[in-house]
């Protein structure tokens, strides 16, 4: 990606009065209909994993459908909250390539030394 | 303050710490995960954890992102008075949460857990301290910038220091996302 890529809607952030700041590159944030939207989606997924603990699945299971409902949340707060889907490119590409980092070493010292989830 | 690349310095540094600090909890999730399971004498993880109470601290601090991200939506229309309002709210929650981890360590250690009685005590209080003491520094961030702009020196010109506040306190939700998930409601 090129400095140019970067700076493509520089000119966006200078914005009159009243206008959201924008990074160069990025996109308007959304209403707070939107975020309100998002929280209510946050509470709801937690709430069905607060009552998947209580049903008494196996661990296996456990596993398999609280992981993708964790990474939702996650998600959606990281891309909505943060921005992350409507800002500049580079921050989402430096805040995941942390992330990946932190999986990897996560995955290798769990897979090393014989850790499990469950 | 810009860089070369166009982008604002703050804003970059905030992203390259949370980066790094991604690599910083995954180290003592694995910990836990790896030594929970080895302690030689209780107590054990299921003997302690309360879910119900966990899982309101956990909505609690949910509710708190939200409140976060009402704030920096009002400062980027103008609405500092709005903004005053669910910053305030969102101090209030991270306190409210705070309590909540400050009354579960205290229980923990009636029942005999401590920093030095196992391993699951060692790895439990390292990370959710860790994480606890994020939240408190976001905390501190937080009113500091609801007493700024009482004195009048948050405008809406100012509102990037409401965003990487806002970026600092949604790092700590979504670390206690993952962390409510696989240390608390996935358990051996």
């Amino acid at each position: 990606m090129t400095l140019a890529h970067y700076r493509k809607g520089q000119t966006d952030a200078e914005g009159a009065e009243g206008e959201v700041h924008l990074e160069p590159g990025g996109h308007a944030h959304p209403s707070a209909a939107e975020y309100l939207k998002i929280g209510a989606i946050l509470v709801v997924v937690t709430s069905i994993e607060v009552a998947l603990y209580y049903v008494g699945m196996s661990e296996t299971a456990l596993v398999a459908v609280m992981m993708p409902l964790s990474w939702l949340k996650f998600i959606l707060v990281v891309l909505w909250f943060m921005h992350l889907r409507f800002d500049n490119p580079f921050f989402r590409q430096l805040f995941f390539a942390g992330l990946a980092l932190a999986i990897v070493v996560f995955t290798v010292a769990m897979a090393t030394l014989g850790g499990k989830l469950v | 303050m810009e860089t070369s690349t166009g982008l604002d310095n703050r804003k970059l540094m905030m992203w390259l710490f949370l980066a790094s600090d991604c690599l910083f909890f995954g180290s003592l999730i694995a910990a836990y995960l790896l030594y929970r399971d080895r302690s030689l004498v209780g107590p054990y993880p299921g003997d302690l954890f309360d879910i119900p109470f966990t899982s309101v601290s956990a909505f609690v601090l949910l509710m708190s992102s939200v409140t976060m991200v009402l704030a920096l939506s009002c400062i980027q229309r103008g609405d500092r008075r709005g903004m005053q309002v669910w910053l305030f709210t969102t101090a209030v929650l991270g306190l409210l949460f705070i309590a909540g981890q400050a009354y579960e360590f205290t229980e923990f250690n009636h029942e005999g857990l401590s920093l030095s009685t196992n391993l699951f005590g060692t790895t439990f209080f390292v990370l959710t301290g860790f994480h606890g003491a994020h939240v408190t520094l976001g905390i501190v961030v937080l009113l500091s910038l609801f007493v700024a702009s009482l004195q009048g020196r948050i405008q809406q010109k100012d509102s990037l220091n409401v965003e990487l506040a806002g970026l600092y306190w949604h790092f700590v939700d979504i670390v206690w996302i993952v962390i409510f998930t696989l240390i608390y409601l996935i358990q051996p």
